[in-house]
């Protein structure tokens, strides 16, 4: 019985190697891609061009509108989209029952999260901005944009929600608590870090999007930084996507801060997002 | 330990001052055993003193437990299976496992008899061998008219079957068995022991069960594992299974057997 | 746990009917979405000639609303992601998930994550940065604005939903079925490709669709290097001519577009036929997969 099998052994170290070059080359053009951002972008970056406002038809200047821009669109997002969303989880994990109307409910979910970006906007614009009349604003790309969060939130806290064990629940109402009060001093406040892990990334999702945004909110040639919810507003995304393809002799090196400047923004919150999973996990009480 | 064994003909697998590790801890000690070939034994004890775990270093299963190693031999046609230059794979073809709970493969019912043979290199038209192991296990009046059903369609007694079936099929010299009626219901485990009797004209089976009665009616040489002092398993008494049972000769033993613990 | 104290049974019960209300509230939103879609898309079928709707000219300026090059271009572009993202995404998650060691695993999964949070505009934009110049010098083109550009992008899009679905549905597969097989004297890999690949089938397929249907629904990446020119697929050379998907149809030109014309309702109508697309992947998958909905559901996104 010596090491005689060389056929099918010779074809798993084969097989190996081909899946882990397969692995390589999906993740090897990933930290290319990051590194290459940090390297362009990274002499562009200095508090002038964080805080400052642009100038020079875009081709200078800061980024600042940019930025608060993306900021107030994540937090209006995450005003409408948070709420509705762990509510909506909370009756899938904790109340419906087991029956048609929460398959549908389900099927409606799984919809929501394949509708391309920009079939989003469509609807945006059809609802808020001419139906709604909200007009191009913060408002209606915000809104735009939690409808499309919706359902990962609404997924990600549903299964943070399952995985607090029952007992949980089981020892509450024992003691004469209600659903309601079961839910609210019991399961969320162990669910919580996983709440907030999918919370973070369904916002980080909505704020690099663009298509959502291209005609319910963005815009790019802004005098000033909007004032309230009615009016339009600059993101990173859209500001992106119009400097490095309809501006005529555009700096290469604002372009690449700008990129870095998303890129860090998401890089942040995939980080935020992961710091709190693994903490939890460690702090996991069961 | 005890050895009442009167070898008459060579041991088909022994293993010599056999102790598993998981990691530090020693779960088996000291283990001396020869196996009579086309005999049944069995393997007895109360639980958690290392029944399982010594059948599956039989054929080298205990590699997929991170941490776990071996010291000792377990000696197989003339070589240890543990030594470097031995692949693993090449032993369970020749040493086969029906496990616990049936486990057929979502395939159907020819598949799963037919894969084994596969992967042995098994090129052509299978029906041949795959009625035989059928056949070999008695299972083949059953199905021979839905052999494209899926195995997972079929009775928990006829699903364990299906899983001797397709051991049998890659021809092994030696089936091991854990516990392999305990997810059955008395039926179904008659079935199975009259099968094992029919099987070791031909093969040699070693079963681990926690079925006294089942290893007193079924098996032909029996060993009594129990735990010691240090919590390691370790092998009591070995010999015939009439020996053992009517006349043990260490108290641990006749304890157990009387039903005293365990 | 604090004090508690007897709730009023109004209360309980508003704050119960609330919460309902927001569990219904997603399947109010799809028919809101549909409703949107099908009052400002549907005009499109008589405001538009009919000939000209399914002709394979699009040329809006002139009337010509040909949608057939629109979509075959997301499909041809879609299929050729495909060809790059299913040997790399369900090769790795067959790596991660049967082969690869612990310390591999930690850092390939979150590597995965990564790319799957990155906007598309930021792929969009290093695609016309290095991806598109590259394209025009090795196969010697007049530009680098291609169809194979879009499809190695969209690729490198939908990869990170593959892994994630199929891994899952590998990791599923009950740990006896490979214990058996290698009872039997199979190696690993034969027991991969005999036993668990198999028995994950419906998993792995759900994994392709979601990302195809990913890949189906991308707009800025596409948009910033196939070129845009809304032309039929001739045979292979298409791969390396520029060429338009609906999706970069829709956002390119509904910021100059009169609300309430023709184009207008043309552009909605090619919302809704993604819709339909969108909806007929998701159910597919849904009902393959029931119970891994959850997974599903948020990796989707």
């Amino acid at each position: 019985m010596r090491k005689r099998r060389l056929i099918p052994q010779q074809a798993q170290k084969i097989g190996f190697a081909g899946l882990s070059l397969l692995s390589l080359i999906t993740v090897i053009p990933i930290i290319a891609i990051v590194i290459y951002i940090f390297i362009q972008g990274t002499p562009a970056i200095s508090w002038e061009f964080l805080t400052g406002m642009p100038s020079n038809g875009m081709k200078s200047g800061g980024l600042w509108p940019a930025i608060i821009g993306t900021f107030y669109l994540t937090v209006g997002t995450a005003i409408f989209s948070v709420p509705l969303g762990i509510a909506a989880a909370i009756y899938i994990a904790e109340y419906a029952p087991n029956n048609q109307w929460t398959r549908l409910i389900r099927i409606a979910i799984i919809n929501l999260a394949g509708i391309p970006s920009v079939v989003y906007g469509l609807f945006g614009l059809g609802l808020f901005v001419v139906f709604l009349n909200f007009g191009t604003s913060i408002l209606a790309a915000s809104l735009t944009l939690s409808i499309m969060t919706l359902p990962v939130i609404i997924s990600t806290t549903e299964e943070a929600l399952r995985a607090v064990p029952t007992s949980f629940r089981v020892v509450s109402i024992s003691l004469g608590a209600t659903r309601w009060q079961t839910i609210k001093r019991v399961v969320l406040p162990q669910a919580l870090p996983g709440i907030l892990t999918g919370v973070i990334l369904g916002l980080e999702r909505a704020a690099g999007e663009t298509a959502p945004i291209l005609f319910t909110g963005a815009a790019f040639f802004l005098p000033q930084l909007p004032h309230s919810m009615f009016d339009a507003t600059m993101a990173l995304p859209y500001h992106l996507f119009v400097i490095s393809t309809q501006v005529p002799g555009m700096p290469i090196q604002i372009q690449y801060g700008t990129v870095l400047v998303l890129l860090l923004f998401v890089l942040g919150m995939n980080i935020a997002a992961t710091l709190i999973r693994s903490r939890a996990r460690a702090r996991r009480q069961w | 330990m005890i050895d009442h064994q009167t070898q008459t003909k060579p041991p088909i697998i022994s293993a010599e001052d056999l102790c598993i590790f998981y990691g530090n801890f020693r779960a088996v000690k000291n283990v001396d055993m020869k196996i009579v070939p086309n005999q049944i034994t069995a393997i007895i004890g109360p639980s958690g003193c290392g029944k399982s775990t010594v059948l599956r270093s039989f054929n080298r299963m205990n590699d997929f437990i991170p941490n776990c190693h071996v010291t000792g031999k377990i000696t197989f046609h003339g070589h240890n299976i543990y030594d470097e230059d031995v692949d693993p794979v090449q032993v369970r073809q020749k040493i086969g496992m029906v496990f616990q709970k049936p486990n057929p493969f979502p395939k159907s019912i020819f598949d799963n008899v037919a894969w084994g043979l596969k992967i042995n290199g098994m090129k052509g038209d299978l029906s041949e061998p795959v009625e035989q192991a059928l056949k070999q296990a008695a299972l083949w009046d059953e199905v021979k008219d839905h052999l494209k059903k899926s195995g997972l369609s079929l009775s928990g007694g006829q699903q364990q079957r299906l899983c001797i079936a397709r051991a049998l099929a890659v021809k092994p010299d030696i089936i091991l068995m854990d516990e392999p009626c305990s997810a059955l219901d008395p039926i179904a485990t008659l079935k199975i022991e009259d099968l094992m009797r029919e099987l070791s004209k031909d093969y040699t089976i070693i079963i681990v069960t926690h079925n006294m009665q089942q290893a007193a009616r079924a098996s032909d040489y029996t060993a009594f594992f129990t735990m010691d002092s240090d919590r390691a398993g370790v092998m009591v008494e070995y010999g015939e299974t009439s020996h053992i049972f009517t006349n043990p000769q260490d108290k641990r033993t006749e304890d157990y057997i009387t039903g005293r613990y365990g | 746990m604090e004090e508690l104290h007897s709730v009023p049974a109004w209360k309980e019960t508003l704050v119960t009917r609330i919460i309902q209300i927001c569990g219904y509230s997603s399947i109010l939103f799809v028919i809101l979405i549909l409703y949107f879609l099908l009052s400002e898309g549907l005009p499109a079928l008589w405001k538009a000639d009919l000939n000209s709707l399914f002709s394979t000219r699009w040329y809006p300026t002139e009337s010509y609303f040909g949608i057939w090059p629109l979509i075959f271009g997301s499909l041809f572009v879609t299929l050729g992601a495909g060809l790059v993202s299913v040997p790399l995404g369900i090769g790795t998650a067959v790596y991660i998930s049967e082969v690869a060691p612990s310390w591999t695993k930690e850092i390939l999964k979150p590597l995965v994550e990564l790319l799957a949070g990155l906007p598309s505009v930021v792929l969009g934009f290093l695609g016309i940065q290095v991806l598109v110049p590259f394209m025009r010098r090795f196969f010697d083109l007049p530009t680098g604005l291609t169809a194979l550009s879009g499809a190695i992008l969209l690729g490198m899009i939908s990869i990170p939903t593959m892994v994630s679905v199929a891994e899952d549905a590998l990791n599923t597969v009950p740990k006896s079925y490979r214990e058996a097989s290698m009872a039997l004297g199979a190696t690993r890999w034969q027991t991969i490709w005999g036993v668990t690949l198999p028995a994950a089938k419906s998993g792995v397929i759900t994994a392709v669709l979601l990302g195809m249907g990913r890949a189906m629904g991308e707009t800025m990446a596409v948009m910033m290097v196939t070129g845009n020119a809304p032309v039929m697929p001739q045979g292979l050379q298409t791969i390396i001519l520029p060429i338009r998907t609906m999706t970069a149809t829709i956002a390119s030109e509904m910021g100059e577009v009169a609300a309430g014309s023709v184009h207008y309702s043309v552009l909605f109508l090619i919302g809704i036929i993604l819709f339909i697309i969108s909806l007929v992947v998701n159910v597919v998958a849904f009902t393959l997969t029931s119970r891994k909905t959850t997974r599903s559901e948020r990796l989707l996104s």
